[in-house]
This record gives C-alpha cells, sequence and structure tokens, in this order.
C-alpha cells in the first residue's frame, strides 16, 4: 500500500473512538443498543485501519529508519511555529497491533459486562474516549501531542474509576488516581518545557532520533549542578511515567483503580494508561543512553533502582491480598517495575517486549477476574432471589446491574454488604462451574507465572533476566541489584499468582454464592479465549536465534517459521545505536525454570494439595505482623496522609482567613481608618475654619470616611463626581506647570 | 468595510441603553430577549472586524483619529492590532451570554441590562483606544456599572464588596492618572502610537521631565510603579487581590462573569499594551519582582481555592491562580528588556536556545521566550475569559436553585441535574486546563517561556498547577458526586434549562476549538506580540 494512503490511515486511526464518544454523549444517550453499535462500530474501524498499518510496516525491519511521519504548524510562536503530526516506527506499529486487539475484546466484553448497569451508554462513551485516547498517543510524533492524549487518558480513567460516583470509596480512588499521576504530570511538564527550550522541537525524530541534538544535550550541563541536561530532563520527563505507570512512589493510586468496573480495570492496566507510561519511556530511551555515554548515568541508576523496587514491593503486597482484583492490580505494579529495571538496565527490547505480552495475559487476567466476580454475583443473586421471599422482588430487578457497585446504593445494601463477591476467601471451586474462565485465567496465570516455553511471558520476562545476567557479569552493579530483585520478585509472583489460581477455582466453594456461580454469556467468553491465545503465543515472535534448553532448539524451530528474534530485529530500529544482543547464555533461562517452579511448587504444597475450605485460615496469615503489614500495602496510604496531604489540606483551609483576611486585609482597613480619622480633620477644619464654603478635597476624604465607617455607600455617584472632578483639578495643575 | 466601525462598535451598546431605558420596567421579557438580541449586533460587527484584519499587514488597523482636546494634545485615536482585536471579540463574545445568565434577575431589570450596556462600550473603548486620556476614561467608566451591579444585585454583603472594590480601583486609578500625566508631561502628546515611536518615546532624548526633581529617572520610576500597581490591581496580582474574592463572590452572576471575563484582562492588556512598551528598561529591571509575585498568586492562589467551601468564592479564588500565569507571561516578556539579560543573552540564553529556529545549526538568541511569553499571557486571557465565564455561570445555576452554595450542603446533584453534571464536568476540566480544551494551550506557552527565564520560579508554580487539580475535582466531588442530600431528595432540582444551555454551549464550544486549533487566535495574537516584542 502506497506511503501516503498509509499515511492518511494513520491520521484517521484516533478518531472513530473520538467521534463515536461524542456521538453517544450528544445523540446516543439514551439508546443502549445505538450506543453499543456506536461504540464498537468505531472500535473496530479503528482496529482495521491500525492493522493495515500494523501488517504493511511489519514486514520490513527497514521501519526504524524510515518511519512514516506527517505534520502540520498548529500554533505560532514568533516567527517559528509548533509543529503536531503523527508517525508510524517500529514502536507505534507493535503498538498498533496490541492496542486495538485488546481495546475491542474489552468493548466486547463490556456489552455484555455492563450491559444491564443503567448508565451504560455513559459508560461505553467514556470507554471510547479511553481508546481513543490510547490510539492518538500512539501515533503521536510529538511529546506535546502524545501529552495531550495522556491526560485525555487521564480524564477518562478519572471518570470511569469514579463510575459509581455515588460511592465515596469510588469518587475518592478517583481523585487519588488523577492527583497522584498529576504530581507525576507536573515533572513531566517541566521535561517538556525543558526539552522544548533546549531544542525548539519536541518532535521525537528531531530530538531522539537525532545525534546532534543529543551530543548537545549531553554535552550541556544541567540546572541542577552535576547532572547532564540528557540526563535532567530524561529523570523529569520519566516522572511522568512513575506517575502513569505507578512506580514507586506514586504507585498508591493503581490498586484503588479497582474501584471501576473490571472492564476499566482491564483497560487501565492492560491497553492503556499504565502502558503509555512505559511507552514514553521508551520514546526517551536515547536520552539516557546518550547521558550515559558521556559518564553520566544518573538517569539509568535511578529508574533502575525505582523499577527494581516497584517489582519487588508490588509482588510482596500482592502476596497479602485478599481481593481478587487486587492481587491483580498489585501484580501490574510489579510487572511494570520489571519493565522500568529493564529500561534502567539498557534493556530497551526486553522492556518493549514485556510491556507487550504483559498487555496480553493482564488483559486476559483482569477479564477473567471480572468474568468470576460476575459469576458469584450471579450465584449470590439467584441465592439471594430464592432464599429470601420478603425480597423476592428485588432478586431478578438488581440481577446484572450495578454489581460493582457492591454495598452501596443498592436498595438491598444491608444485604449485600455483608457479602463481598472480590474476596477470594468466598469463592473456591469455580473450576466445575465457569470451566472457561477456569482455563483461560488459568492460561493467564500461567504466563503472568512465566511458565516456561509454552507461554508469552515466559520469554518476555527471561529475556529481561537475560539481560540483566548479562550486565551483572559484564561489571554492571546496577544490573546485579537488578537480577537478585527480579529473581526473588518472580519467585513471589510465581507463588502470589499460583494462591490466587487455587483459592478462586480449587477445591470446594466455601460461599453458597461460589456454589451457585454460572459461567457467563459468550460475549464474555469469547474475548477471554481469544486473548487466552495470545498470552500463549505472541512471545514466540521474539525467540533469541541460537536459543536452546534441554537440548530442544527452539531458535532453530522459530528460524523454520522466519520469526526468530522477529520483534528484537524490527523494534531495534527505534535505537540511535543498535543494541548488541547477548550471546544466547543458558544461566538466566535455568534461573527462569528454577523460579517458576519453584514459586509455583510453594503456591501447590500450600494451596493446591490441600485447598482452603470454608472457615479455614489462609496459611500465609501464618506470617503474623508481616503478614498484616502487607495486607495494610505497607501503610503507604497513611504515610502519604500524614506527611503530605493533612499538612497541605490545613494550610489551604487556613490560608485565607490567616492571610487574605486575617494579614492583608486587616491591613487596609487600618489603612482606610487612618484615612477617614484624616477625612474627620478636614471635616472638623471644614467646619470650623471654612465654614460655608466646600472645601473640594476634603469634601472627598469626608464623604470617604463617612461612608466607609458605615458602610453606606448610598451617595458613591457624589463620591464618584468628586473624585473625577479632583482628577481634573489635578490635570489642570499639571498643565499649568507646564 | 464600514468606515468609522471602531466608533461605531464602541457606542453601539451605548444606543442599547438607550433603548432599555425607553422600555417600560414591566416588561422584563422585552427587555431581557431585547438585550440579548441588540448585544449581537456589537458581536457581529466585532466578528466582521477580525475577519477583515489584515494579517498580512499586521499593527494597528481600522484606525480613527479625531481632534478632541488640542489644548492637552489629546486626540480621539481609535485603532486594534493582534492584542486588542482578540480581547473586542471577547468583550462582544460574552456581553450576550452573561445577559442571558441574568434573565433571574428581577430587580430593575431595565437599570440592569442599562448598567450592562454601559459597561460593554466602556471596556470596549478600553481595548480600542490609542490615547492615553481617551484609555483613562473609559478605564474609569468601566468602574461605575460594575460597582452598581455589586451593590443593588449583589449578595448579602454586597455593600462592602462594592464598596472595596471601588476603593481599590479608585486609589490604584489615581496613581494610573497621576503617570499619565507624567508620560504626557515627558513626550507632550498622549498619543500612543506617537509614544511608541523614537521621537515621541516618554524618558529618552529630549522628553524627559524635571519638575520637582532634577533627576528625571525618579518620574520615570514613580511613572512606571504607578501603572504596574494600578494594572497589577486589576489582574489582580497577589497581594493585592483580595478585593476580588470579595467582589466576585458579592456579585450577581452575570457581574461575575464580566468581572473575571473581562474586567480583570483590562489589567494584563495594559501591562501588554502601556507598561512595556512605555518603559521597557524600567519594566525589564522589576521583571523578576513581577515574577516573584506571579509565582505566589499561582500556588496561594490555588491553595486558597482549595481552602474554599463557598462554590463561588472558590471560582473566584481560582482566578487570582490562573491570572498568575499571565502575570508570569508578562514578567517573561518584560525581562527581555533588561540589560543584565541580554548579557544573559548572549551567554547562558544563548547556550538554552542553540537549537531554537528552523535551522539547528545557526546560533539563534532567545528572542523566542518572550514572544512565546507574551502570546501565552494574550491566549491565556482570551481562555480563562472562557472558562471563569463559564464557571460562574454554572455556579449561578446551582444557587439558582438550591440558594446556596455552600459545598459541603451540596452533593450528589449528578443524579438529578444530569445536563448540568455534565456541563459542571466540562467547564471544570476547560478551567483545569485539560489538554483538547483551551487553557492547556496558554499554560504550555507560559511555563515554556517561564521555564527558559524563570526557571526555578516556573517549577514553584508547577505546584499552584498541581493545586489547581485538587480544588477543581473538589468542587466536582462535593458538587456531583456522593450520596444525593436528603434536602435536595424532598426538593428536586430541576435540570439547566434551555437558556442556560443557550447561555454555556458557546462558551463550552469555544473552549473546545481554541483547545483543538489554538492557531485560529493565536495567529493574530503571534502578529500582535511578534510586532511589539519582537
Amino acid at each position: 500500500m502506497s506511503k501516503e494512503l498509509l499515511l492518511t490511515l494513520t491520521w484517521l486511526v484516533p478518531f472513530p473512538p473520538i467521534i463515536a464518544f461524542m456521538l453517544i454523549a450528544l445523540f446516543a444517550n439514551k439508546h443502549r443498543s445505538l450506543t453499543t453499535a456506536i461504540a464498537v462500530g468505531g472500535m473496530v474501524l479503528t482496529t482495521l485501519f491500525s492493522f493495515i498499518i500494523f501488517f504493511n510496516v511489519a514486514g520490513s525491519y527497514k521501519l526504524g529508519a524510515a518511519p512514516l511521519r506527517s505534520q502540520f504548524a498548529w500554533i505560532p510562536t514568533g516567527s517559528t511555529t509548533f509543529n503536531v503530526g503523527v508517525a508510524v516506527d517500529p514502536l507505534s506499529a507493535a503498538f498498533l497491533f496490541m492496542v486495538p486487539l485488546a481495546a475491542t475484546l474489552i468493548f466486547i466484553y463490556s456489552t455484555s459486562y455492563m450491559g444491564n448497569d443503567p448508565r451504560y451508554t455513559r459508560f461505553m462513551g467514556y470507554l471510547s474516549l479511553f481508546a481513543g485516547s490510547m490510539m492518538g498517543l500512539v501515533v503521536s510524533d510529538n511529546l506535546l501531542s502524545l501529552f495531550i492524549f495522556w491526560e485525555l487518558m487521564g480524564f477518562c480513567s478519572y471518570s470511569l474509576i469514579g463510575f459509581f460516583y455515588n460511592k465515596p470509596s469510588a469518587y475518592r480512588a478517583a481523585v487519588k488516581a488523577f492527583m497522584t499521576t498529576r504530581i507525576g504530570d507536573m515533572l513531566l511538564v517541566m521535561g517538556m518545557v525543558y526539552l522544548y527550550s533546549q531544542t525548539g522541537t519536541l518532535n521525537f525524530f528531531d530530538t531522539m532520533r537525532n545525534e546532534e541534538v543529543l551530543h548537545h544535550l549531553a554535552a550541556t550541563p544541567a540546572v541542577i549542578p552535576g547532572m547532564t541536561a540528557a540526563s535532567l530532563i530524561g529523570l523529569l520527563i520519566f516522572g511522568g511515567t512513575v506517575g502513569k505507570s505507578a512506580q514507586f512512589p506514586l504507585h498508591v493510586w493503581l490498586p484503588d483503580a479497582m474501584e471501576g468496573p473490571t472492564p476499566v480495570s482491564a483497560m487501565i492496566h492492560a491497553a492503556t494508561m499504565v502502558s503509555a507510561g512505559i511507552f514514553m519511556a521508551l520514546r526517551f530511551f536515547p536520552l539516557y543512553e546518550s547521558a550515559a555515554h558521556v559518564g553520566d548515568t544518573t538517569a539509568f541508576t535511578v529508574i533502575g533502582w525505582i523499577g527494581a523496587t516497584t517489582a519487588l514491593l508490588g509482588a510482596l503486597i500482592a502476596v497479602g491480598q485478599y481481593d481478587i482484583k487486587r492481587v491483580l492490580a498489585y501484580s501490574t505494579i510489579s510487572q511494570l517495575g520489571f519493565m522500568v529495571a529493564a529500561i534502567g538496565i539498557g534493556g530497551y527490547i526486553a522492556a518493549a517486549f514485556h510491556l507487550l505480552t504483559h498487555a496480553f495475559f493482564k488483559a486476559l487476567l483482569f477479564l477473567g477476574s471480572g468474568s468470576v466476580i460476575h459469576g458469584v454475583e450471579h450465584g449470590h443473586h439467584h441465592l439471594h432471589a430464592h432464599g429470601h421471599d420478603n425480597h423476592g422482588g428485588h432478586g431478578h430487578d438488581d440481577h446484572g446491574h450495578g454489581h460493582d457497585d457492591h454495598g452501596h446504593g443498592h436498595d438491598d445494601a444491608h444485604a449485600q454488604a455483608a457479602f463481598d463477591p472480590q474476596d477470594m476467601r468466598n469463592m473456591g471451586g469455580l473450576w466445575s462451574r465457569m470451566p472457561v474462565t477456569f482455563v483461560t485465567f488459568t492460561i493467564g496465570g500461567l504466563a503472568l507465572m512465566g511458565a516456561p516455553f509454552i507461554t508469552a511471558g515466559f520469554w518476555s520476562k527471561d529475556e529481561i533476566l537475560a539481560h540483566a545476567y548479562h550486565g551483572m557479569t559484564h561489571g554492571n552493579p546496577l544490573a546485579t541489584v537488578v537480577f537478585w530483585t527480579l529473581c526473588i520478585a518472580a519467585v513471589l509472583t510465581a507463588f502470589y499468582t499460583a494462591r490466587q489460581i487455587f483459592m478462586t477455582f480449587a477445591g470446594e466453594p466455601r460461599t453458597e454464592a461460589a456454589a451457585h456461580a454460572t459461567e457467563n454469556p459468550a460475549a464474555m467468553t469469547v474475548p477471554l479465549i481469544v486473548l487466552a491465545f495470545f498470552a500463549l503465543t505472541v512471545g514466540y515472535m521474539n525467540i533469541p536465534s541460537d536459543f536452546e534448553f534441554a537440548y530442544i532448539r527452539f531458535g532453530a524451530i522459530a528460524k523454520g517459521f522466519g520469526i526468530d528474534h522477529w520483534f528484537g530485529h524490527f523494534i531495534e530500529g527505534m535505537l540511535p545505536v543498535p543494541e548488541v544482543l547477548p550471546k544466547f547464555d543458558p544461566t538466566p533461562v535455568a534461573f527462569s525454570v528454577g523460579i517458576f517452579l519453584f514459586g509455583g511448587l510453594l503456591g501447590l504444597i500450600f494451596y493446591g494439595l490441600k485447598p482452603l475450605k470454608a472457615g479455614e485460615t489462609d496459611p500465609v496469615e501464618n506470617l503474623g505482623g508481616i503478614f498484616t503489614a502487607l495486607n495494610n500495602r505497607l501503610y503507604f496510604d497513611e504515610l502519604y496522609r500524614k506527611l503530605f496531604i493533612n499538612p497541605l489540606q490545613r494550610f489551604a483551609d487556613s490560608y485565607s482567613g490567616n492571610v487574605d483576611k486575617g494579614f492583608i486585609d486587616v491591613f487596609l482597613h487600618a489603612a482606610y481608618t487612618v484615612l477617614s480619622d484624616i477625612a474627620e480633620v478636614f471635616k472638623w477644619f471644614d467646619k470650623k475654619v471654612v465654614t460655608g464654603t466646600s472645601d473640594l478635597v476634603g469634601n472627598v476624604f469626608r464623604r470617604v470616611g463617612h461612608e466607609g465607617r458605615e458602610l453606606q455607600t448610598g451617595q458613591v455617584q457624589n463620591y464618584l463626581l468628586s473624585a473625577l472632578i479632583a482628577a481634573v483639578v489635578m490635570m489642570v495643575f499639571f498643565l499649568v506647570f507646564q | 468595510m464600514i468606515p468609522n466601525i471602531l466608533s461605531i462598535l464602541t457606542f453601539l451598546p451605548l444606543l442599547g441603553m438607550v433603548l432599555v431605558l425607553l422600555t417600560p420596567d414591566r416588561a422584563k421579557s422585552t427587555i431581557r430577549w431585547g438585550s440579548v438580541l441588540f448585544s449581537l449586533l456589537p458581536l457581529a460587527l466585532s466578528i466582521m472586524l477580525w475577519a477583515g484584519y489584515n494579517t498580512k499587514q499586521g499593527g494597528f488597523q481600522f484606525v480613527e483619529k479625531a481632534v478632541w482636546f488640542p489644548q492637552i494634545n489629546s486626540t480621539y485615536h481609535l485603532g486594534v492590532d493582534g492584542i486588542s482585536l482578540p480581547l473586542v471579540v471577547l468583550t462582544c463574545f460574552l456581553t450576550p451570554l452573561a445577559m442571558l445568565m441574568s434573565f433571574t434577575v428581577e430587580k430593575s431589570v431595565r437599570a440592569f441590562f442599562a448598567l450592562f450596556f454601559l459597561l460593554e462600550t466602556a471596556t470596549l473603548g478600553v481595548f480600542v483606544s490609542l490615547d492615553l486620556i481617551v484609555f483613562f476614561l473609559f478605564y474609569e467608566l468601566s468602574l461605575v456599572p460594575m460597582y452598581f451591579l455589586i451593590s443593588v444585585w449583589g449578595g448579602a454583603n454586597r455593600k462592602y464588596a462594592s464598596f472595596k472594590f471601588m476603593l481599590y480601583t479608585i486609589a490604584a486609578s489615581l496613581g494610573m492618572l497621576l503617570s499619565i500625566q507624567v508620560v504626557g508631561l515627558a513626550s507632550k502628546s498622549f498619543d500612543l502610537t506617537y509614544l511608541l515611536s523614537a521621537a515621541g518615546r516618554p524618558f529618552t532624548g529630549n522628553n524627559q521631565v524635571n519638575i520637582l526633581f532634577a533627576d528625571g529617572g525618579v518620574w520615570k520610576t514613580v511613572a512606571f510603579w504607578a501603572f504596574a500597581i494600578a494594572f497589577a490591581l486589576k489582574v489582580p496580582i497577589w497581594p493585592l487581590h483580595t478585593w476580588l474574592p470579595d467582589a466576585h463572590t458579592e456579585a450577581p452572576t452575570g457581574g461575575s462573569m464580566m468581572l473575571a471575563g473581562i474586567l480583570l484582562k483590562l489589567g494584563g492588556y495594559g501591562f501588554l499594551r502601556l507598561v512595556i512598551p512605555l518603559f521597557p528598561e524600567t519594566a525589564g529591571q522589576y521583571a523578576f519582582v513581577l515574577a516573584i509575585f506571579a509565582m505566589l498568586s499561582i500556588v496561594l492562589g490555588a491553595f486558597a481555592a482549595w481552602g474554599q467551601n463557598d462554590f463561588k468564592k472558590l471560582v473566584a479564588y481560582s482566578s487570582v491562580n490562573h491570572m498568575g500565569w499571565v502575570a508570569l507571561g508578562i514578567a517573561v516578556t518584560a525581562s527581555a528588556f533588561t540589560p543584565e539579560v541580554d548579557a544573559h543573552a548572549t551567554s547562558k540564553l544563548h547556550a538554552l536556545a542553540v537549537f531554537a529556529g528552523a535551522d539547528p545549526h545557526a546560533p539563534v538568541k532567545d528572542t523566542l521566550s518572550p514572544i512565546i511569553g507574551a502570546g501565552g499571557a494574550m491566549l491565556q486571557m482570551i481562555t480563562h475569559g472562557l472558562s471563569s465565564a463559564a464557571m460562574f455561570a454554572m455556579v449561578g445555576i446551582v444557587y439558582e436553585r438550591a440558594h446556596t452554595r455552600d459545598l459541603t450542603k451540596l452533593g450528589g446533584l449528578w443524579n438529578i441535574m444530569p445536563r448540568y453534571g455534565a456541563a459542571l464536568i466540562f467547564c471544570a476540566m476547560g478551567s483545569l486546563g485539560l489538554p483538547g480544551l483551551a487553557g492547556f494551550v496558554s499554560e504550555f506557552l507560559l511555563i515554556r517561556s517561564g521555564w527558559a527565564v524563570f526557571t526555578g520560579l516556573t517549577a514553584l508554580s508547577l505546584i499552584g498547577l498541581l493545586v489547581t487539580g485538587i480544588y477543581i475535582l473538589k468542587s466536582l466531588q462535593k458538587v456531583l458526586h456522593g450520596p444525593l442530600g436528603h434536602e435536595w431528595a424532598h426538593h428536586p432540582l430541576s435540570d439547566m434549562n434551555w437558556t442556560e444551555v443557550l447561555a454555556v454551549a458557546p462558551l463550552m464550544i469555544a473552549m473546545l476549538i481554541l483547545g483543538i486549533a489554538p492557531a485560529i487566535v493565536m495567529n493574530l495574537i503571534n502578529l500582535g506580540v511578534s510586532k511589539l516584542f519582537g
């Protein structure tokens, strides 16, 4: 297909969902099936455009050297202009495959999952805007328009997390998500304007693919002494990633984000929000590298440490959670930490690869957890409708809608408050009741654990570990830290995932609701099956040619299909200097396999062989204080509240009373009193001395004083007239002098 | 093009005022709809101006000049350029919308709408006049209708608020009048185009004042400060802002819309039109002072807004926060004229901007930041005019129904007012500077220009931008979210009616269009600021 046509399609990519949002908001907000048609139709159209572009460019490794670009002048700035445009390069091409695919499946799933919600149309509208913004972000050729879509996504996630806005926990989570990511965004804005004032452009190709600019930035000292501009700009921009991709210390918003309906979680955790953060960090990778070239490794070091810390922290906290979605939320944080750590040790390809595979299996896991919750809730309603005759009327009315709204807002809130359909302790034995969900969820779980050779998660996680191992054995101390931290985190990942699968599906049901759970309709299960397919296979696109383990020559097989290390070759065109691929080393692979077996076995021993029965305590609770701390998410929220939020809130609450009214206005009122006292003197003078004649100036002051004291301003006309006359007198005075 | 179009535009609202006064006070809806329809005429004229402005040529256009006060060399001199024309259009655009939001006024309808027309004439006069005396007369005239709008149709504490507003601004105006006299004495003219020419620039060459002080520099500094304080108070810049929350809160909805939308802009306009061009070196010398106070306005304005529980006061303080960014952009522009910064420009700024411009290899002086700063400040005035007017309208709508603005008493209203909820979220996001809506573009430009010149202060100002998010979300949460209060469950509040939609929708559309295609006005603004500060 011609380049022009592909570029036209690229321009069009973000629009169908955005237009769908507008159509739904303005015209279709009362029509459910019309909304479904518009929303899904828009998303399918975007997917079509994206796939045409992807399959046209994916065949060539030369795309990196000659990306598709198109731009126009957006704002005039003096004699220059600020241009915005679209581009297709290997990174955006890869996202043009993943994002619309995952989003379309989430859309289809949502039509069933949210189908009975009273605000269904609003939900689909926001979801469309969300997806459209992500597509716009992917095809943006410059940081400013990327940031525009980035913030639009922030708004969408705010709206969707707070979708059940009557519920205090929901709107609090929404505000928390918006504000926490906004802290990162402020750093990003600083990085952005810093880069702009240094280079005069924010275009990715004119900055990150331009040797001269990179050289200049690496040679310029930053405003902070001891750093290069390249490294400081890079870190400030990375601040945006910390917020958006929920890295320590700004990770606190993501677990709460599950207050939104489950498809939103899938959207946030896989296809859009958090991926955008890593996506942007990858775009600015050349900046960190160029700084490191001149010996300023600050950026790499900070990024590596943040990634490793987050990976471990997330995995630890996930072990102590009971909420099925919360476990997944912390696993996302942890997995994003893996990617960030990979960037920190220079593993561009590994990070991008894990980002893609993770998107598929995490979307699968979230949609799967939604399916579980839906099934269990169904069981609960079923029970409810039959168990309590006095509430019989409600059961079927309620069935299905507002299911995430559990505990609040329902007519029968008191009955629901006691039951949490997201708590894994209330589940068990679902494998036979929800077989499709069980199989697909397990596939997603295995991918997250990194089950060797058969899942996508294995290949990408192994690539990160291999990269870290290579760095460790070649004298990079940061890589040593990253390697061992990620190994521990990976063991924990395998363990908590096994725990989750066994607690949810194994053994016998621990509640009546779980016993009555039923499988969901095809609109929900088919997306799961499709995602499961990709969670298994998408890793095969990047098997190193020389990969060999236990006498099986995986690399050679992949070569036979012509896809060996395809992703690596395709994506490395993004880098000014292609990444040196280490020779294949079996040691990290042995680590990967060992990690999976060790963590998985731990899970099997504690949860698989003897599944939890109703009323039994979870074995991890035996950890005592450690468990309590993990269960309370290591008290980050409490700490932030005490350290930052409360003092700032107190300052805000007291400011206008103390400073504006209490200080500035007091001063004003005092000045005014003095003035009116002077006026009193004039008044006296007026009365006693200039009896009968009216002194104009005194009159002004007298009136000011009089009116001000009584706060009666009925005669301001006169005052104004006096002031104007006084002004004229002064004018004449000056003219006489002249 | 119609001859004397600027005069016609400026005084056309006075005809509206006369017509309103001739209508019997009982014919309320005739007055209301008649006023709105009549105010579409100036709007049409202003759009004709916009369309007819020659962007190839730039500079002052539609110029009119007539003898007016020859004894003191003051002429009736009008004209518009890229700085004043957008504000003229904004004024004509906001007036009918503010009138629509005033349909609920029941007390002396005739006088109310008459004052509105007077206000429009006064503000238009300020923007189009190119003579300092004429400028001052219109500037003062704009206070009168606003004073009455607050003191007669205002809230419970209206007397205090209107009196404070009046005294404060009059006091500052007297200083400005003094400065105008000094400038006139120095250059023997009040004509702005002459004052900005090489021959007429005050305090250069023979254009000196040496009354009372031998050193003419004293008068220059005095005149600069008197001007600067008068306009800073209008913007308003911290700590001269305390009149604003009172005046805004007490004013009727339409009055607040005009006050925030237009009258505050007189301050920013004054800086760009008069202060920096007339006193470039002095302004440059004190630019950092302005920048510091701008930063304080941004940060403290935001915190103050966060601390409010009165919806309207929250929105009022948000103006301090937003207009602080205008002041920062002005400071950046002013800084370009300091001798010190010029020295800087050849060393530090030079290094900073090596790649600015078309050819990345050509060494470029940082002439871009001052232009971006002024352009950003101008655009911010326009976008704040739209978003603050919209927010005051939204406050007015809820107050009209609930008879309270106490955020702790509202809540959950989205359940019963879906249209209002969507509109409020939209307008609040415009105020927050959500990308895609107008406020973002101007803030981006201002941060960019601020960073290049006042890096540390800009970084601090971003704390204010962070808190902007907090107070906006606070207002949304307290009004729309949460469970519906019992009070509102029993007295259901009606959703936005069509008059209100008609008043708010144009603002929303304008915010969206300017957010997506800012070049529509930026082309004009850029032309104006490039000519003045390039």
